[in-house]
């Protein structure tokens, strides 16, 4: 979301000979590229809350010009798009891979159905929060065994994880629900939302819209959050831990300590993402956390170029309609909907497999060093 | 090796070297088994060889001496296929083998002995000999024991796994290996590195003796000037990827103002 | 007792199948230092095509051939075509390239052959010899999983042990460039080695789907998490460590399946691979050497 506007002080074109060869963790490239772009404040709090009101105003407008089956898509990218912003500081900034974000999810998905299930139901801010506090405590549980480790190592742990974890549900099955798993009560929409609605478009509400809206709200609040921290000192020690190991030790940088922290922050965002899917997806049940959504998540991250907000939303855009537009032409191939379903994994497969082999930078950032490149030349012819 | 105390001088730099230009070229008697004609690289913008000229006697020991990063391991690697030439061209027996595969050198009658000696730690003694001879499908078991019988220290080890040699043993092992190829040419990379003069005096005369008796042709590279000058027959001195120098090795170690620039002793 | 002992056999059986994936998983670490998180599904997909046809009337042992056969294939063209590109390269990326291929091929095999679960019929028996009154866990079927394991595991020792081609793929695994200078065509070797990864690996699935006599899309994703747990306990380079990995594990995992729940083995491998990375992370036989995770 913000970093297409970072601030024109780092090295970028300057210097575009070194990021053309990227690597899958290490496209974004510690020095940010920059767009001569003035018209937007250069403090980078000031200029992430102006994009944030921007946005927050273009989703109302978005939300309230489509219908209600549209705005339960935009439920579905919210938390695809929440949990991949998650990710994408974990491997993009980090160099740390996670499959186990699936089953972080469902921690937050679990938390969230049981206390709305409560005879009287805690406010709902209360409820997310205490998902997000909740997964990340055992994202820094995890996030310590994981500092340790890397690259396959830390991938079959996490692998392991996300086929272990699912396990509990079934396990505690009278409260956890079992292979049936919980459905999730809607919670209650206030009556100023309602109010709010009316005098807006003139119609009246549903369930549907108030959870878009809660959706929408959590993918704005966190992708600012994550955008300040990755602009900040600590997004460029994360930087550093990944690209200059050594180097950051040697600087007094305790390696150990950043990688937990950024997988505590990236769980925290799975977490939330895991609350959001409770309340659109109605269900929390272990076939929703299995080790597919991990690594759809992954492929989200890899299509946007492994490292930028803006890409972990483009990818989780396509995380949601590509699946569709799919179904659709499995079914006109006289598919069952279920095979034709699956078509969609394929294609992210041979995306991840495919991305990795002509352009480790990602769909985004290959675009970002191509139009780098050429303003380089153009800026070195004259 | 104990002796290059002598560094301080090497600032002279290139141009200082007045014998150069007179003494190149003066001493090709034997007909050349590899011949290297302005052979350039480079990793990525930096220039590692530049225009290198030199050519491997048959039956003699051609030393390719420099300092630290002269481009020495690079043209070995280069010569060999490891790196690819921006420029130049490799003979081999008159034939160019310079886009030839790595691979397919050995069969060609090349054998490199790269720097850090290249024992394949996992494999015992004996398989580390076999798989120097697997190219050339059934070897009598003849040839095992001869290369044993030159070194007798490893052929005591036969069935340990490498990596409990010394680095000596090491050493022998792969010149021993390379044997078993039958070379044209042997590309020795720094056997001296890491080892006791003692057991660096006995390397170069156990290889001075296989080129004397066996008419083995070994294009030697090392750091170590004046322990490979004293064994080889010419000596080619590298620097910053040029030839400064190729002369008779004997009036290359007389020679004190060269010494004093490139060698260090 | 009885269930203890039962439980020890059962544990030995899956840990025999477990040794055998987590083998396929060593081969090809030990070649290209790649993890082939697609094995799982590379397994699956020529259970699936050996299972279509046995259905269609063929014997087992038609179906057995050519799952192995299409392991070869798919673990052949698998390398040359995705993994030599990322051969070498920055690890996340081949990391990320099997799991590309895990995602990919599972997919594939519910959109060829449906999402359903479908009946695998066991070469042999299932019904276990009796004792007196009591059933073991032990069956002709299981007989003829051990054995099969066993004879990989020899077969696999002869040609690193005896032939020149297993000289000539263990010089390319633990030395490429020297091997490639001493004329070894370390390509090729690669290429084998991931070949003969994927019959082990298919051979583990065809063993699995007649032990748990019902296959889906997905039956692999546990025995991937297995293999790996059982190669990491083992120390990922060792064959050896592999096979004794694998026991260990199906044996700890049987105890766990039958005094505790079923539900949580993934969980208990989960913690064994854990404590494995965090106290030994060179494996278990680690001697001087230990290996940084």
């Amino acid at each position: 979301m913000s970093d297409l506007q970072t601030p024109a002080s780092a090295a970028g074109a300057a210097t575009s000979d070194a990021p053309v060869s990227a690597t899958a963790a290490s496209n974004a490239s510690s020095a940010q590229a920059t767009g001569g772009r003035t018209f937007l404040p250069r403090n980078t709090l000031l200029r992430h809350l102006l994009v944030l009101v921007l946005c927050a105003v273009g989703a109302v407008v978005l939300l309230e010009s489509t219908d209600l089956g549209f705005n339960a898509q935009i439920g579905y990218v919210a938390y695809y798009a929440i949990a991949a912003g998650g990710l994408t500081v974990l491997t993009g900034l980090n160099g740390q891979i996670s499959l186990g974000h699936g089953a972080l999810m469902a921690v937050g998905g679990y938390t969230t159905a049981l206390m709305l299930d409560a005879e009287e139901p805690l406010p709902l801010v209360v409820i997310f929060l205490a998902a997000v506090a909740l997964t990340s405590l055992v994202g820094a549980v995890v996030g310590v065994a994981a500092a340790r480790l890397h690259g396959p190592y830390l991938a079959g742990a996490t692998l392991a994880l996300a086929v272990g974890l699912p396990g509990l549900a079934l396990y505690f099955k009278e409260t956890l629900g079992g292979e049936q798993g919980l459905t999730v009560s809607s919670p209650d929409r206030p009556e100023w939302f309602t109010e709010a609605i009316r005098t807006l478009s003139g119609g009246s509400p549903s369930g549907v819209k108030w959870i878009a809206y809660i959706s929408v709200a959590c993918l704005l609040i966190t992708y600012f959050l994550l955008a300040n921290l990755m602009r900040s000192r600590v997004g460029r020690t994360w930087r550093a831990v990944r690209d200059q190991e050594v180097a950051a030790e040697l600087a007094g940088i305790s390696l150990g300590t950043w990688r937990v922290v950024a997988f505590v922050v990236s769980a925290a965002a799975a977490g939330l993402a895991g609350a959001v899917l409770a309340l659109v997806v109605r269900l929390t049940a272990p076939t929703a956390f299995t080790i597919v959504l991990s690594l759809s998540l992954l492929t989200a991250i890899v299509i946007g170029g492994l490292g930028s907000l803006f890409g972990a939303l483009v990818g989780s855009v396509l995380l949601v309609f590509l699946p569709r537009l799919l179904r659709d032409a499995g079914e006109s191939l006289d598919m069952d909907a279920a095979q034709a379903a699956e078509i969609s994994y394929v294609v992210y497969g041979v995306i991840l497999v495919v991305v990795m082999l002509f352009a480790p930078a990602g769909l985004v950032g290959s675009i970002r060093l191509a139009l780098l490149r050429s303003r380089a030349r153009r800026s070195a012819r004259g | 090796m104990a002796d290059t105390g002598a560094h301080g001088s090497t600032a002279s730099g290139a141009g200082a070297v007045g014998t150069s230009g007179a003494a190149t070229g003066g001493t090709a008697t034997a007909p050349a088994v590899l011949e290297v004609e302005g052979l350039s690289a480079a990793y990525g913008p930096v220039r590692a060889l530049q225009d290198v000229t030199l050519r491997a006697e048959h039956g003699r020991i051609t030393a390719v001496l420099g300092a630290n990063g002269a481009g020495k391991t690079t043209l070995l690697r280069t010569i060999s296929g490891l790196v690819r030439p921006t420029a130049g061209r490799v003979l081999l027996g008159g034939e160019d083998v310079t886009r030839a595969p790595v691979e397919a050198m050995v069969t060609k009658g090349m054998a490199h002995v790269p720097e850090g000696r290249g024992v394949i730690a996992e494999l015992t003694v004996d398989e580390n000999l076999r798989v120097g001879a697997l190219f050339r499908g059934k070897v009598p078991s003849e040839e095992f024991d001869r290369v044993y019988s030159f070194f007798p220290r490893i052929a005591e080890r036969r069935t340990q796994t490498a990596h409990t040699l010394s680095g000596g043993e090491r050493q022998m092992l792969v010149i021993g290996r390379a044997l078993l190829a039958r070379p044209k040419v042997l590309l020795l990379d720094e056997p001296s590195l890491g080892l006791a003069p003692r057991i660096v005096a006995q390397i170069f005369a156990m290889v001075r003796h296989l080129v004397d008796t066996e008419g083995l042709s070994v294009l030697l590279v090392e750091q170590n000037a004046r322990s490979a000058l004293s064994v080889a027959d010419t000596g080619v001195v590298l620097n910053l990827g040029r030839v400064v120098v190729t002369d008779d090795a004997a009036r290359l170690a007389g020679d004190e103002d060269l010494r004093h620039a490139y060698l260090g002793f | 007792m009885q269930q203890f002992v039962n439980l020890t056999l059962g544990g030995v059986i899956t840990g025999a199948v477990y040794a055998a994936f987590a083998l396929a998983l060593v081969l090809i670490w030990r070649s290209t230092r790649i993890v082939n998180f697609a094995q799982g599904a590379m397994a699956a997909i020529t259970t699936f095509i050996a299972l279509s046809l046995i259905e269609s009337g063929q014997s087992y042992w038609v179906g057995l051939v050519v799952a192995l056969l299409a392991g070869l294939v798919i673990g052949a063209v698998v390398e040359r075509l995705v993994i030599r590109p990322v051969e070498g390269g920055p690890e996340l990326n081949a990391v990320i390239v099997t799991l590309g291929l895990f995602i990919a091929i599972q997919a594939l095999i519910s959109v060829l052959f449906g999402v359903n679960q479908r009946a695998f019929v066991a070469p042999f028996s299932t019904i276990g010899f009796r004792v007196g009154d009591n059933s073991l866990a032990l069956s002709p079927n299981t007989l003829f999983t051990l054995g099969a394991v066993l004879l990989v595991m020899v077969g696999l020792t002869a040609l690193f042990r005896f032939t020149r081609v297993g000289l000539a793929m263990r010089a390319s695994a633990f030395g490429q460039e020297v091997a490639r200078l001493l004329g070894v065509r370390v390509g090729r070797m690669l290429t084998l080695g991931w070949a003969l990864a994927a019959v082990v690996g298919s051979l583990a699935g065809m063993l699995i789907a007649a032990e748990v006599t019902f296959v889906t899309p997905t039956y692999m994703d546990a025995l991937i998490v297995f293999g790996f747990v059982a190669a990491v306990l083992g120390g990922l380079d060792s064959p050896v460590g592999a096979v004794v990995g694998g026991l260990l594990l199906g044996l700890l995992l049987s105890y766990v399946r039958g005094y505790v729940g079923d539900e949580l083995v993934g969980l208990a491998a989960l913690v064994v691979l854990v404590v494995v990375l965090l106290v030994r992370p060179g494996g278990l036989f680690s001697t001087t050497q230990t290996r940084r995770a």
